[in-house]
């Protein structure tokens, strides 16, 4: 009876669907206002990737708002947690040497983990120049202490320091915004030089911004990820 | 072979989202249908990055010579889809948490042996 329902309610969206979707076609040209965003992204940013424009400068406040989202998402699990970790944690000492991870995994693991730092602050440093930024990076850092937690199940990360980088990632973008409202009167406006396009130092505050929200959004993740693991600790 | 040429994309997205609604709407495991909420969130992520391509075109960044204006596509679906799949992580996490909350309170994972919850 639910299946049969069910079915109904999903053959009316698809209907929706076709009928909305048969009218926008597919790999034509139907942008109206990014014409604007390629065409002007990099003086009026400096960034070559528009991409990255779009997110930091021209949409920079949305994007504000979708960090504090991930926040929200990250505090909340920790408080859905939280009471579980302090009975879990008497119980792990009693637990034998048997759950270890194999010693390949384990080397493996110390031998990638730095590598995979560097590749993710590499991604979130060039964001402005090249395909990647902050949420890649650091969803690349967060992935290399995830093979961390797997090969060493016993140990975790000192959730002081992480917490101490991740707030003052949060807000160094919002005192970048805040110096925006100072010096040229909007909020998150560009306030450094613009530099030369396609160099390393250029797009204003687009690369501090951008290495910010890679801490932020890695350490964020490990967080969600030392918060699950914790449990299983 | 043109009707798939011309719409497989949104064959695909559309697909994906029908799929996860009738995970959703059928299946009484809660981790089922969780993974029914995230089918629809890449369903969803694939359907606006697709509208933004243009046949033809490569990727908005001008870090070569010879891009330019005219042959990139729409910038903007890729810069929301960017950090909506991210927080998509985030959100699974936190809807895979609480049913671990919800596991220990019921010890069961079912909705149909949940008391007070009925379809």
């Amino acid at each position: 009876m639910r299946r049969i329902i069910s079915l109904i309610i999903l053959a009316i969206i698809a209907v929706g669907f076709i009928l909305t979707f048969s009218q926008i076609p597919f790999g034509k040209d139907k942008i109206d206002v990014a014409n604007y965003y390629i065409k002007k992204g990099i003086e009026e940013t400096g960034a070559v990737n528009i991409v990255t424009s779009v997110v930091l400068n021209y949409r920079g406040f949305d994007t504000l708002g979708e960090v504090t989202v991930l926040f929200i998402a990250a505090l909340g699990l920790g408080a859905v947690l939280f009471v579980e970790r302090k009975v879990q944690k008497n119980a792990s000492n009693s637990e034998d040497e048997s759950k270890r991870a194999s010693l390949i995994l384990r080397t493996g693991s110390n031998l990638l983990f730095p590598l995979i730092l560097l590749f993710g602050a590499y991604v979130f440093v060039h964001g402005h120049l090249t395909p990647g930024g902050g949420f890649q990076g650091g969803a690349i850092i967060a992935s290399g202490f995830l093979l961390m937690y797997l090969a060493f199940p016993k140990q975790s990360i000192d959730k002081k320091s992480s917490s101490v980088v991740e707030s003052l990632s949060g807000l160094v973008f919002v005192g970048i915004g805040l110096l925006g409202l100072i010096f040229s009167g909007y909020f998150l406006t560009n306030f450094l030089p613009k530099g030369i396009p396609n160099t390393l130092f250029s797009a204003g505050i687009i690369p501090i911004i951008y290495v910010a929200v890679g801490l932020k959004v890695g350490f964020e993740l490990t967080g969600i990820i030392d918060d699950l693991m914790g449990r299983s600790r | 072979m043109n009707l798939i040429y011309n719409w497989m994309y949104y064959i695909a997205s559309g697909g994906l989202i029908l799929i996860g609604l009738y995970i959703v709407l059928v299946k009484t495991n809660l981790i089922k249908i969780v993974i029914g909420l995230h089918f629809i969130n890449t369903g969803v992520n694939i359907l606006l990055i697709c509208i933004g391509y243009i046949r033809g075109r490569t990727a908005p960044i001008f870090s070569k010579p010879g891009i330019n204006p005219t042959n990139v596509v729409d910038p903007v679906p890729q810069a929301l889809v960017l950090t909506a799949i991210v927080i998509g992580v985030a959100v699974l996490a936190l809807a895979l948490s609480i049913v671990i909350k919800v596991y220990e309170h019921n010890k069961t994972l079912s909705v149909d042996q949940i008391k007070g919850l009925k379809w």
